[in-house]
């Protein structure tokens, strides 16, 4: 199975010709790959980057005959070890399946079975290639799990998928994909759901996992750093075609495809942005400040244990000027969002203060906190779930304006208009529904909404991290943009050190609620004094690089 | 029996909602007018037309429900177009006549057309039907949404109080509540409804529930939106679709229960042809004219299947959009 020990030499391991496929719709068929071509040798690690709907999870569904019923290969071959496997038959991808080719797939959180232990799911894949007794395959399991880095692997193999964290949830995953010892291994996104720091520590497994196998990786991701960090070679996929290939330094460095350059300009870990943030006044004037924030949360009864509290904030304290950006950054369960909600008044601190423009907002009484919104808002994460799917364009943006009665309705109409035009969406989008637009017009729209009142606070909630890569620049540059015109106060919360890297004025990273270190950007990204900081700066995506762009147009 | 809910309509699934599945951004920021949607379902007039029209076909049960319900319906809003004559009088030389062409239902024992009498009867069962349905679909409504809008030791009292109108037979709760309330339609209409509250107000809570704990209702609540804004725009709207589908299943239910009591002699005094109590005037005859209770049975039947046939069509293209 090992035998191409030599890669240069061998024939590739996975060789894709000219690969077409469509999408069979109501409204006709429509192409996903456009002759795609893609060669693997062994023990190569590939990576493949693209925006969502580039085509590249279709590519690599494709490969191990997993696309959905609508989709069918219309041109082009697939050979894997010299084999043709384009026409295969279900039955014949199940002999690659696992064993051959194995999958890590995206989302950690509903890829296990929730009714099944991590053993049956493990031992299930060992045994779904092998004839072995229980209790070998029991055995291998708890090995499989070793290897893919998960403590005390003979107890985490008697628990439940919900039991374990979303990192730990992918290493498992891991350690099913390797079980059939396959010479191959597709990653699809596999850690874009999970915290940069954990990301970073899964995908270091991973490299050094592939690399004592001899193991090949072809790494689907839509993050350019991602790639640039853990690949050989980089390819790059647009419009269902591979737009540009090569190793990762001559991708980065001169990348040849308008595409790609767009991908390098928008990785946040790779280049300095075109824009600066909105320079602070010159008497800065302070418009929050909290001291000593505290809330705890009880969690649920247990048999026979006494309730227990989780403190989720412990004592923070910032104060944040008009017209600054601070961030807020953690991994999650670290309290940012919970000080977000006790900043805008969302969630009552059990002890500590909030002034907010000299005015003591910690225990406020109905009205006062009606009033107070006018002045404070929140940007959701996930714009896909903040945004009431029956309602047009125009209506969610007027609510908030609705709601407090401002201007007559031909009034809110204009505004929300001239908002749109803010966010640099076209005015014919008012009568649309959020169904109708892609993730990040729908973050313009979230962000519309949160300006209609003109408020001084904007609250970010990791505002672009359900967004791809190049969107993300998009969306935080028209943050910054909207700072510099309107003099607005940004409190930004997020996981992704890199995200907030030109954005923010002062950093604040938070650890177990509370904060462990704060300065200024700058300051902190050449200087972390805290291990915690240190360990996030080296998370970021696109550090490893071989080279960076700064140093290869200087 | 009215626990029987449309699986489909219990299923919240929320369009568009999916982060799993996003869109691809268009590097121009303009908005995609032309792109199919996500299944598709983006045509031209003429193309939606015909595909209307392919759909319809690709499913005959559905079509021949609408059929038959578009026919029940005549028959309630304009009986004498369907039965020209009058369902009171009869011929007594003519009783007991079998199903013919002169007679296509055949004729009771004093000589009066069965299929006039169900024809006519069709208003009446129909509207007590409808006014139980109603009952229930506000009364059931409001508890529900209020439980699960409020939630709390409001919740818990409503919902323990569903669990007891759950737990009687709703047929035993409707004879109970029509001996203490008398007889007539209406009141059977109330009994009836009071059976299937309990369904409602399950839901309803259930649905209200889960849009109060999706992010926008909580976007609504932080942008400073008052709470009965809140539920008025955005949870009742969302929460309506599963509710309304119920309905319609219920509405099949209430004939059934309608007639049900109809038939036990609470419903409209004689000779009112209610449909119920035209299958239990031909109990007399069994033997002799089976179909006098064959036929308006048969009615019944048709009409609580094409509905419930209709529901599922109604809760299935809901989760479409």
């Amino acid at each position: 199975m090992t035998e191409q020990l030599n890669p240069s030499t061998s024939r590739p391991l996975l060789e894709v010709r000219g690969l077409c496929s469509e999408y069979l719709t109501a409204a006709g068929s429509i192409p996903a790959l456009r002759g795609a071509d893609l060669n693997i040798s062994a023990g190569e690690k590939v990576a493949l980057v693209g925006e969502s709907g580039s085509g590249k999870s279709t590519l690599s569904h494709a490969l191990i005959g997993l696309l959905p019923e609508n989709a069918r290969l219309t041109d082009g071959t697939i050979r894997y070890g010299g084999e043709d496997i384009t026409r295969w038959s279900d039955r014949q991808f199940r002999s690659l399946r696992g064993a051959r080719i194995g999958l890590i797939p995206q989302d950690p959180t509903v890829s296990l079975n929730p009714v099944r232990t991590i053993g049956h799911q493990v031992m299930e894949a060992i045994r779904a290639h092998r004839r072995m007794s229980k209790a070998a395959a029991r055995q291998q399991a708890q090995q499989l799990l070793d290897q893919a880095g998960i403590d005390r692997p003979a107890v985490r193999l008697r628990q439940y998928p919900h039991q374990l964290s979303g990192g730990m949830r992918q290493r498992v995953l891991i350690a099913i994909a390797i079980a059939g010892d396959p010479d191959l291994l597709i990653a699809d996104e596999p850690t874009s759901a999970l915290d940069a720091t954990v990301q970073r520590r899964i995908l270091d497994h991973l490299d050094d996992l592939a690399a004592a196998r001899g193991t090949a990786v072809l790494l689907v991701t839509h993050d350019l750093g991602v790639a640039a960090d853990r690949a050989d070679r980089i390819l790059v996929m647009s419009g269902g075609q591979i737009v540009e290939s090569g190793t990762a330094a001559e991708v980065l460095a001169s990348p040849q495809d308008a595409y790609t350059r767009q991908l390098v300009a928008s990785a946040p870990g790779l280049t300095e942005p075109a824009w600066a943030p909105a320079p602070l006044p010159e008497e800065p004037e302070v418009l929050l400040r909290a001291e000593g924030l505290c809330r705890s949360f009880t969690l649920p009864a247990r048999r026979g244990e006494p309730r227990q509290s989780v403190r989720a904030v412990d004592g923070v304290s910032f104060s944040l000027a008009r017209g600054e950006t601070l961030a807020l950054v953690g991994e999650s369960g670290s309290g940012k969002s919970t000080t977000a909600k006790l900043a805008l008044g969302l969630e009552k601190p059990d002890a500590g203060t909030l002034l907010f423009d000299g005015q003591d907002i910690t225990a406020l009484r109905r009205g006062e906190w009606r009033q107070l919104r006018r002045r404070a808002q929140l940007i959701y994460q996930n714009p896909y779930a903040s945004l009431d799917p029956r309602f047009s364009i125009e209506q969610i943006i007027t609510e908030p304006l609705d709601a407090f009665a401002v201007g007559t309705t031909a009034q809110r109409r204009d505004t929300a208009a001239h908002l749109l035009d803010r966010v640099a969406l076209p005015s014919h989008a008012l009568g649309r529904k959020p169904v109708e637009l892609s993730g990040g017009q729908r973050q313009r729209v979230a962000i519309a909404r949160a300006l209609a009142l003109a408020p001084d606070l904007v609250v970010c909630d990791e505002p672009v991290s359900a967004l791809d890569v190049s969107v993300q620049a998009q969306v935080l540059e028209l943050l910054a943009e909207l700072q510099r015109d309107q003099g607005l106060t940004y409190l930004f919360i997020t996981h992704d050190l890199a995200v907030v890297r030109h954005l923010a004025h002062r950093v604040a990273v938070m650890r177990a609620g509370r904060i462990v270190e704060e300065g200024p950007t700058a300051a902190l990204f050449e200087h972390p004094q805290h291990s915690y900081t240190q360990e996030l700066l080296g998370a970021i995506s696109g550090r490893q690089a071989p080279l960076h762009i700064a140093e290869v147009t200087a | 029996m009215t626990q029987i809910a449309a699986p489909s309509a219990l299923k919240p699934e929320l369009p568009g909602t999916d982060p799993s599945e996003p869109r691809p951004e268009p590097a121009t920021l303009q908005t995609v007018p032309g792109r199919p949607d996500r299944g598709g379902r983006e045509r031209s007039p003429a193309q939606g037309q015909a595909g209307r029209t392919r759909r319809w076909l690709r499913r005959p049960g559905l079509l021949l429900s609408a059929l038959f319900l578009l026919l029940v319906l005549t028959a309630a809003f304009a009986p004498g177009v369907l039965a020209p004559g009058d369902p009171y009088t009869g011929d007594s030389s003519q009783a007991l006549q079998p199903p013919g062409t002169a007679h296509w239902f055949g004729t009771d024992h004093l000589g009066r057309d069965l299929y006039t009498r169900v024809v006519h009867g069709t208003s009446l069962s129909l509207r007590t039907a409808l006014i139980a349905v109603v009952i229930a679909l506000i009364s059931g409504g409001i508890f529900g949404v209020a439980a699960g809008f409020l939630g709390g030791w409001i919740d818990q009292a409503i919902m323990r109080v569903v669990d007891v109108l759950l737990a009687i037979p709703s047929l035993l709760l409707s004879l109970a509540l029509i001996s203490a309330l008398g007889f007539g339609s209406t009141n059977v209409a109330i009994a009836v409804a009071l059976g299937s509250v309990a369904t409602f107000a399950r839901i309803a809570r259930s649905q209200s529930l889960r849009v109060c704990q999706s992010t926008f209702v909580e976007a609504s609540r932080s942008l400073g939106s008052r709470w009965h804004t809140t539920l008025r725009r955005h949870v009742l709207p969302n929460a309506a679709g599963p509710i309304l589908a119920l309905a319609v299943l219920e509405f099949g239910m209430a004939i059934l229960a309608v007639s049900a009591l109809s038939f036990l002699g609470y419903g409209a005094p004689r000779p009112a042809p209610e449909w119920g109590s035209l299958v239990s005037e031909g109990r007399n005859y069994m033997a002799a004219a089976g179909w006098l209770t064959t036929l308006p049975g048969l009615v019944i039947a048709a009409t609580v299947l094409s509905i419930n046939r209709l529901a599922h069509a109604l809760g299935g293209e809901r989760r479409r959009f």
